[in-house]
This record gives structure tokens, sequence and C-alpha cells, in this order.
């Protein structure tokens, strides 16, 4: 049926990740949002090797505007050059949004797995957890652990994982309530297959695209989330991010809006961008929702 | 009384929800590393054993945990939220202070990004090619990527500190003399920069799903029998459209409350608004655990309240929902 339109000749399947690909690439935001997205990771990732000016050093006098004396951006309020801290910033900014949108899917798989799988009791109980986490403000909860259990970048991360996680652990069990039902689940049963290989082998797989969707909105969310904590000056005092660029910068803001601008810029650019690579995704796993 | 019965369940649920929030709370002090004993007499310059000792007594932290966490509970749902020892306070009037401040922030921004959101969404789902849909999209990307803090500081620089339209900081101008009306025309004056940074995050999300339910709803059946009786255009949308597609905009509004007050958080530093976020940060900076832990428990009474008052809109919009029960 899917290749009547491909002319006479029935070609066979493409393998569904192909086609998912397919479609992925014919959506020109997306793919857009994906080519600015490695562009941000390569820079990185390369930027601080080829680009040697320390962060921390005082360079050159503060607040010096963008283009001047050979900063490209500028200088901070403590003479510091400031493309040297926005390179240094994106890879913190990318490695929290990374591994606290990492941590949010591990739990949020487990839980909603584990509830959507089965079912009764244990549903009741985890989906009365989840609805107890999506009743805390989750800026003031990670505020409250950061302040209690200390700003290290790992636990910056945990506070950002443990207040976000309800969205995946929804989704995924409306996903696992689905297809625990389907036909090919049963026949695995049937064949002698236990609960935890027809949880994580037979349903998570089918269940995965739109949890992947999830995940990516969620490295864009966790990217904000660090920035507002770190604006706050919640985050761990001796590294450099977006946020905190913005934070540092804004006691003087009138000589320094170029400084508080730019890192802003940064942010919103990547999490369009994951954004937008977010939406290619969910299109190109459900075609049948293209056009709407 | 066919509220009642609901609304009672809901209710009782509401109550078990805040005191897992307590539980949460006291746990989360207890697992920290530090005391209140540590807190008083670092206060005091140090203190020997059995001083610290003496302060572990008085405030039952010799007792079992269980023992402990009871009476917290118990002091709680007596309104008491323990003492703030960097403001000399206890914490229920630091917050109940403050908390109006950040209700009327929060309330505004949201009523102002409803208003909008609704607005827009309706005018644009009825040309869906228009320039207002483009618009729509445009400012829903934004506001979804855009940090509000930043938003915030952006509007700061343009229309106070470039364009002095607006006062830069804070709530009232004491200098302000005149009645009441003076006052609430000063407290607007201030209120309109951050309004409009934290309702930029939510008008958009507003305005696109009113936008597709809207559009949703003028493909049914008896949007065609309202236009075969001959019904003007602006009749049809205002009175038969409107009332149908409000019900996901106002589910989506009620589920936002964490967020919106996670928003006003960040807003409130960036105006350095008189409120519970300004409250929160300073007394994170100064270790105030008490109080931290005071406005972790009314945001969440908040975020209840605000739940169950969704609910109850809900069936008051919605037929369907009030016979389901």
């Amino acid at each position: 049926m899917e290749n009547k339109h491909m002319g006479t000749e029935v070609e066979a399947a493409a393998h569904p990740l192909a086609e998912t690909a397919r479609m992925f690439i014919k959506n020109k935001a997306a793919v857009l949002g994906l080519i600015v997205l490695f562009v941000i990771i390569l820079i990185a990732i390369f930027g601080p090797i080829f680009y040697t000016t320390d962060p921390e050093d005082m360079v050159w006098m503060a607040y010096s505007p963008p283009g001047e004396e050979g900063f490209l951006f500028g200088t901070d309020y403590l003479g510091r050059d400031l493309l040297a801290q926005m390179m240094q910033g994106a890879r913190v900014s990318i490695l929290v949004g990374l591994s606290a949108a990492f941590m949010t899917v591990f739990i949020g798989i487990t839980v909603g797995a584990l509830a959507g799988f089965y079912q009764g009791i244990v549903e009741e109980i985890l989906m009365r957890i989840t609805e107890f986490f999506q009743v805390l403000p989750t800026l003031l909860f990670s505020m409250v652990i950061v302040a209690l259990f200390g700003a290290s970048l790992p636990m910056i991360t945990i506070a950002i994982g443990a207040v976000s996680w309800t969205a995946v652990a929804r989704i995924t069990r409306a996903e696992f309530m689905r297809i625990r039902s389907l036909e090919y689940v049963a026949a695995a049963r049937a064949i002698g297959a236990k609960n935890n290989r027809l949880m994580f082998r037979v349903i998570l797989p089918n269940a995965l695209p739109p949890i992947i969707v999830q995940a990516a909105l969620m490295v864009g969310s966790a990217i904000l989330f660090e920035a507002g904590l770190s604006f706050l000056n919640l985050s761990d005092p001796n590294i450099i991010s977006w946020g905190r660029i913005i934070g540092d910068n804004r006691v003087n803001i009138l000589d320094s809006s170029f400084a508080v601008t730019i890192p802003g810029i940064a942010i919103f650019i990547t999490v369009l961008a994951i954004s937008l690579v977010g939406d290619g995704l969910n299109d190109a796993f459900n075609p049948k929702l293209r056009g709407r | 009384m066919k509220f009642l019965k609901p609304t009672l369940e809901r209710l009782s649920y509401a109550i078990l929800l805040l005191i897992a929030v307590l539980i949460l709370n006291f746990s989360m002090l207890h697992l920290a590393p530090g005391d209140i004993a540590d807190t008083i007499s670092q206060s005091m310059g140090g203190a020997d054993a059995e001083t610290m000792e003496q302060i572990r007594r008085d405030y039952g932290l010799d007792q079992p945990f269980i023992v402990q966490l009871g009476q917290y509970v118990w002091k709680v749902l007596h309104f008491d939220l323990g003492y703030s020892f960097f403001y000399n306070q206890p914490v229920t009037t630091l917050i109940l202070a403050k908390l109006p401040a950040t209700l009327l922030l929060v309330i505004t921004s949201q009523v102002v990004a409803l208003v909008v959101g609704v607005l827009l969404g309706v005018y644009s789902a009825r040309k869906p090619n228009g320039l207002a849909s483009h618009f729509v999209t445009l400012v829903a990307l934004f506001g979804y990527a855009a940090p509000v803090f930043w938003t915030g500081l952006l509007l700061l620089i343009a229309f106070s500190l470039k364009i002095p339209l607006f006062p830069v900081a804070g709530m009232i101008d004491v200098t302000v003399e005149g009645g009441f009306f003076a006052k609430a025309f000063d407290i607007a004056r201030h209120m309109v920069l951050p309004v409009i940074a934290l309702s930029s995050i939510f008008f958009a999300l507003y305005s696109r799903l009113c936008r597709a339910s809207m559009m949703e709803v003028l493909g049914s059946d008896y949007i065609r029998t309202a236009k075969a009786k001959g019904l003007s255009e602006s009749k049809i949308v205002l009175k038969h459209a409107l009332k149908n597609s409000l019900s996901p905009v106002v589910t989506l509004a009620g589920l936002q409350f964490s967020a919106v007050i996670s928003g006003a958080v960040l807003v409130e530093a960036v105006f350095s608004w008189p409120g519970l976020g300004t409250l929160a940060f300073s007394a994170i900076i100064e270790r105030d655990t008490p109080t931290i832990l005071g406005i972790l428990f009314f945001s969440a009474l908040v975020v209840i309240v605000g739940n169950l008052l969704t609910d109850l809109v809900l069936r008051l919009i919605d037929p369907r929902i009030r016979r389901k029960g």
C-alpha cells in the first residue's frame, strides 16, 4: 500500500529508519536546525582548542564593545574575552543539556514503562508520584536541591533531571498502554518471553519515536533550565556558562548590553535549533500527521 | 449537588498531595548536610559541643526521624512553617507579606497571556495562511526558545534604560503621593515590563492551541448549520465556536501553574519584584532553610489551588465534563 505511488513496480519496503531519515531530510526547517546544531557542537568542541585565549584571563579593559581591539564579541565586566567565554559556555550548556536530558529520559522511561506495563496498583502509585512531581514548581524545587546539596555540575544535572522527567513518564506510559495489547506482544508472551524482555525488548522499541521527540525537546529545556539557574548565580561559581555570563554582566547593564545580548542569542539559537529538529523528528515519525 | 462529590474527592486528594510535599520537604532537610544547630552556632560565631547538643535537644533534633516528621507536619497544618533566623521573623509572616506581589504578577500575566493568546488564535484560525497566522508561529518559537530572564533584560534595556518609558525595578515608587488610583497607576506602570516578559512564554502556547481547536470546531456540523441559518460570521465565531474551542486552552493553562511560578522567580530577579521569587533567592544565598522550604510548600499550595480552580472552570464551560462527573 505504501508503495502504490511509486509506479507499477512494487519495490521492497525500505528500512523504517531509512524511511524516517528520508522524511526528515524533506523538512527544510529541521535540516537547517540540525546543521546549526552541528556547527554549535563543533564550536564547543574545537573552539577552545584553536582560540586559545583563556576565558578567565583579564585581557583588556572592561566593557570593550564587540569588534574593537580584535575582540570579536568584546570584553565583559572584568575585561575578559567574551568570545572565549562563549566557547567555554557552549561546552557547559551542551554538556548539561545532554546529560540532564539523558537522566530525564532514563527516569521517565523506567517509571512510564513500569506503570504502563504492570498497570493496577503499580500504575496507580507511580502515576500519583508523577502527579506529585508536577505540582512542585520545577525551578524552585531545583533551586532548593542545589541550595541544600551544593552547586556542583553533577548536582545541577541531577536537580534538572529530577524535576523534568514527568512528561517522558506520561508519554512512555501512554505508548506502553497502547502497545501492550497489540497482537505481536501477545505472540512474544506466548513463546515465553519474560516481563523484562517484553518491556524493554518487545514493547520499548516501538514506543520510542514519541519518546525520542520528547527527549530532543528535553535537551532544549534543560539548556534553558541551566541558564536560569546560573543566571541566578546558583550554579558552580567556577564554571562559565551562557546563563552565568548574562547574570554576571547585568550589574552594569547599560555599559554591557552586548555582553547580555550575545549569550542570550546563543541560547535562543541553540534551543530553537533543537526544537526545529524535534518537530522534524515528530513529522518524520508520523508521516500521517504532516501538513497539519 | 453534582458539583459537590467530585469537588470533595479532588479536595481530599489535594490535601494528600500537600502532605506529600511536606514529607519531601522534611526528608530533604534531613538528608542535607548540616542542621539548625549548625546554622544557629554559625550566627553566634561558633559554639562548643555541649551547646550544640543543647540546641539539638531544644529543637527536638534528638528525636527519631518519624517523630520529628510528625511534629513538622503537625506544626505546618497549624500554619507554623518555622522561624527564619536570617530575617528574625516567622516564615509564615514573611511569606504572606510577599505572596500578594507574586500572585499579582502571576495572575495578571496569565490573564494577559490568555486574552491575547485567544484573540490571536481566533483571528488566525479564520485566516490560516494570513499574516496573523505566521506572526503566531514566529512568536511561538520566540516564546519557546528565548530564556525568560533574557527577554526581561532586553525589555529592560529597551524600554526603561534607552527609552525611559517604564521604571527600572521594584513594584511601588514610595515618592508617589495621592490616593488609591495614583498608587494603582504607579503599580501598573511597574508591572508592564515584567508582565510582558512572563506572559511571552505562554501566550504563544495558548494562541497556537486556540487556533488549532478553533479550526477543528469551525469545521464541525453544527457550525455549518449555524451558517445555513444565515447567522453572521462574527456571531458564529463568538457565540457558537469560541466556547467549545476554549476548553483545551483552559486545560493547558491549568497545567502551566508550576511553569508560571518558575518563570516568575526569574522575572522577579530581573525586575527586583518584591515577591516570593526574590525572597527564595535571598533565602538561598543566606542558607535560610526554613524560609526556602516554606516557599516551596506555599508555591506547591498555589499550584494545587490553581489546579482545583481550573477544574472548576472547566466544569463551568464544558457540560461534557460536568456530566461525566
